[in-house]
């Protein structure tokens, strides 16, 4: 169901925006017919890479929160409220203005700067009776610094990167094919890894005794897992900016309608989060036609809420 | 036969969370085949001594043999087929009672795979029949009472198919008939299958009932081993918990029972 939902969203993408380019187009040139060339240009140039970008980000990210969120053994984790994205973003203005045309280095440094806000993270939510709402607290304020170190790079160098106000929501307009070749590889890398180890997370959620006694080397795995979970969310944010809440929406839902068999949820996850986003983002650009908000803009209306819903779920747990 | 050979050998262990040493040069042999509690006061490092023996936490100094083999020289896994671990107050996890005892087949399973094979699944089966657990394979375990979700998480280390089953307070949070049918799926196992149980208890009383052997912990070591019979003689008892150990008569069996000293 979920793939089907995914092939329908994928194809509706392509042909709905902001040009009259729609089905016929896209039908005649799927089939090998006569198609003008700039309906050619808009397909191949304009919404095959919004797509592929869109595919490519809600699979990560939604594999990501779901790796974090077992990991840290947190429903309320994900990249971009533990702080992930803001790192990953920090790092990618970092080297677009210090390294300004190097493209094939954003991907790396987005994974670096995720990677060392998961470790700060990872050692915050060991410390001594750390809860689950302070790992949250500290992910806001490590958010709050990275965003801080952003707008302090736009502010010194403006043309440090081209559309800053989208890459800081989140959004997928102006994508373009060699944005994507690097990051789709580490991407594609990462789904099918996790989804080979997701039952070491079955194993973790036995607690660390258990998982121990059964012979997993728990410290090891988390980190590991933890670092996959930031190459992914790196990756995404590299060319997707910082586009929030789709890894804590798309895994609970997953969750609610599957079970918690990480075996089952993780790759469901990753096929449903990329659909998830094709179709937000075909929201966002018909929604208020003929202009176009960021995806991004359109994920923190649902993914606020869905929140707040969240931490009185678990408060009414009693296990904040 | 490794019948002269102790499933487990702590030899020299040290170890401390402070720079004042807790557990110092202790030695244990757990007799192959037996039930064996160690007993002691609160924080006499008895359940330190279980993370020991479990490789949980690193000795400073001193060696664990599990059947003859230096523990520490073991890969997680393969210390893992040779002993396996009920861990104090595990905290019941999202999944069906047949799920959770499956994962007591990891142990056998490359890093890759997770699927059950034939062998996996008789193994399974089987460790819920012994537990007595089949009729609920398909609950969830976090709806289940405290003596059925120890079932299902004893029924786990079943499947993990070890000669040595280590359990860390099993009977913590239960009433007093699950304490007892707890105690008496464990006498059963070691009867029947054979398996060597040692065990970190609190409750005295189930101590002296269940166990073939005692260790006595105080401050961080082991004051006094052996047969029940013996450590009763011995007054160790008396001298780790400041109680009087009164021999009762009973039907069947001898029976112990505890007052306190009045100072």
């Amino acid at each position: 169901m979920t793939g089907a939902f995914l092939v329908l969203v994928t194809v509706a993408a392509f042909f709905v925006g902001s040009t009259s380019v729609g089905l016929p187009e896209f039908l005649a040139l799927i089939s090998g017919g006569e198609v003008s060339a700039s309906a050619k240009s808009i397909l191949l140039n304009v919404r095959l890479p919004r797509v592929l970008a869109a595919l490519l980000a809600g699979a990560a990210l939604a594999m990501a929160g779901a790796l974090i969120q077992a990991v840290l053994d947190n429903p309320l984790a994900c990249p971009n409220i533990i702080g992930i994205n803001a790192g990953a973003g920090f790092a990618v203005l970092l080297v677009s203005a210090f390294l300004p045309g190097l493209f094939f280095v954003q991907p790396i440094a987005a994974f670096v700067g995720a990677l060392i806000t998961a470790v700060v993270i990872f050692f915050i939510s060991l410390g001594m009776g750390a809860s689950r709402l302070t790992v949250v607290l500290a992910g806001i304020a490590l958010s709050s610094i990275f965003g801080a170190g952003m707008n302090t790079i736009l502010i010194i160098n403006p043309d440090a990167y081209i559309g800053a106000s989208r890459f800081l929501v989140g959004g997928l307009s102006g994508v373009l094919m060699s944005n994507l070749t690097w990051p789709s590889i580490y991407i594609i890398f990462g789904l099918l890894i996790a989804t080979f180890v997701a039952n070491k997370l079955n194993i973790m959620s036995l607690g660390d005794a258990t998982a121990h006694s059964l012979g997993m080397n728990v410290g090891r795995w988390r980190m590991s897992l933890l670092g996959l979970a930031a190459l992914l969310a790196g990756a995404a944010v590299s060319f997707a900016g910082l586009l929030g809440f789709v890894g804590l929406i798309v895994p609970h839902l997953i969750r609610f309608i599957v079970g918690h068999d990480n075996r089952i949820v993780l790759p469901l996850s990753a096929t449903f989060g990329a659909a998830f986003v094709v179709f937000c983002d075909l929201l966002a650009r018909v929604l208020f036609a003929p202009y176009e908000i960021p995806v991004g803009i359109l994920m923190a209306f649902i993914g606020g809420p869905f929140f707040i819903y969240l931490i009185i779920k678990n408060r009414k747990h009693g296990d904040a | 036969m490794r019948n002269n050979e102790p499933a487990i050998s702590v030899s020299g262990v040290s170890y401390s969370y402070t720079k004042e040493p807790f557990i110092e040069g202790l030695n244990l042999d757990v007799a192959y085949g037996d039930i064996t509690s160690i007993i002691g006061p609160n924080g006499c490092g008895k359940s330190t001594l279980l993370k020991i023996i479990d490789g949980l936490i690193e000795p400073f100094g001193g060696t664990v043999y599990l059947n003859g083999k230096p523990s520490l020289e073991m890969k997680g896994r393969q210390r893992a087929r040779h002993l396996a671990l009920l861990a104090q107050g595990a905290r019941p996890p999202a999944m069906s009672v047949e799920a959770l005892v499956s994962c007591g087949r990891y142990p056998y399973h490359s890093h890759m795979r997770s699927h059950l094979d034939t062998e996996d699944k008789e193994k399974v089966a089987e460790a819920m029949a012994l537990a007595g657990i089949e009729h609920f394979r398909n609950h969830d375990v976090r709806r289940l009472s405290g003596g059925e979700r120890q079932r299902a998480f004893i029924a786990m280390t079943l499947a993990q198919d070890t000669d040595i089953i280590a359990l860390d307070e099993p009977t913590t949070y239960l009433d007093v008939r699950a304490c007892h049918d707890i105690m008496q799926l464990v006498t059963e196992l070691n009867r029947s299958s054979g398996k060597t149980i040692v065990m970190v208890i609190h409750d005295l009383d189930l101590a002296l009932r269940y166990s073939d052997h005692l260790a006595v912990m105080e401050r961080g070591s082991c004051i006094c081993a052996g047969s029940v019979e013996e450590v009763f003689a011995s007054g160790a008892i008396e001298q780790a918990f400041n109680v009087e150990v009164c021999r009762v008569p009973s039907k069947d069996r001898v029976a112990y029972t505890l007052f306190p000293f009045d100072d």
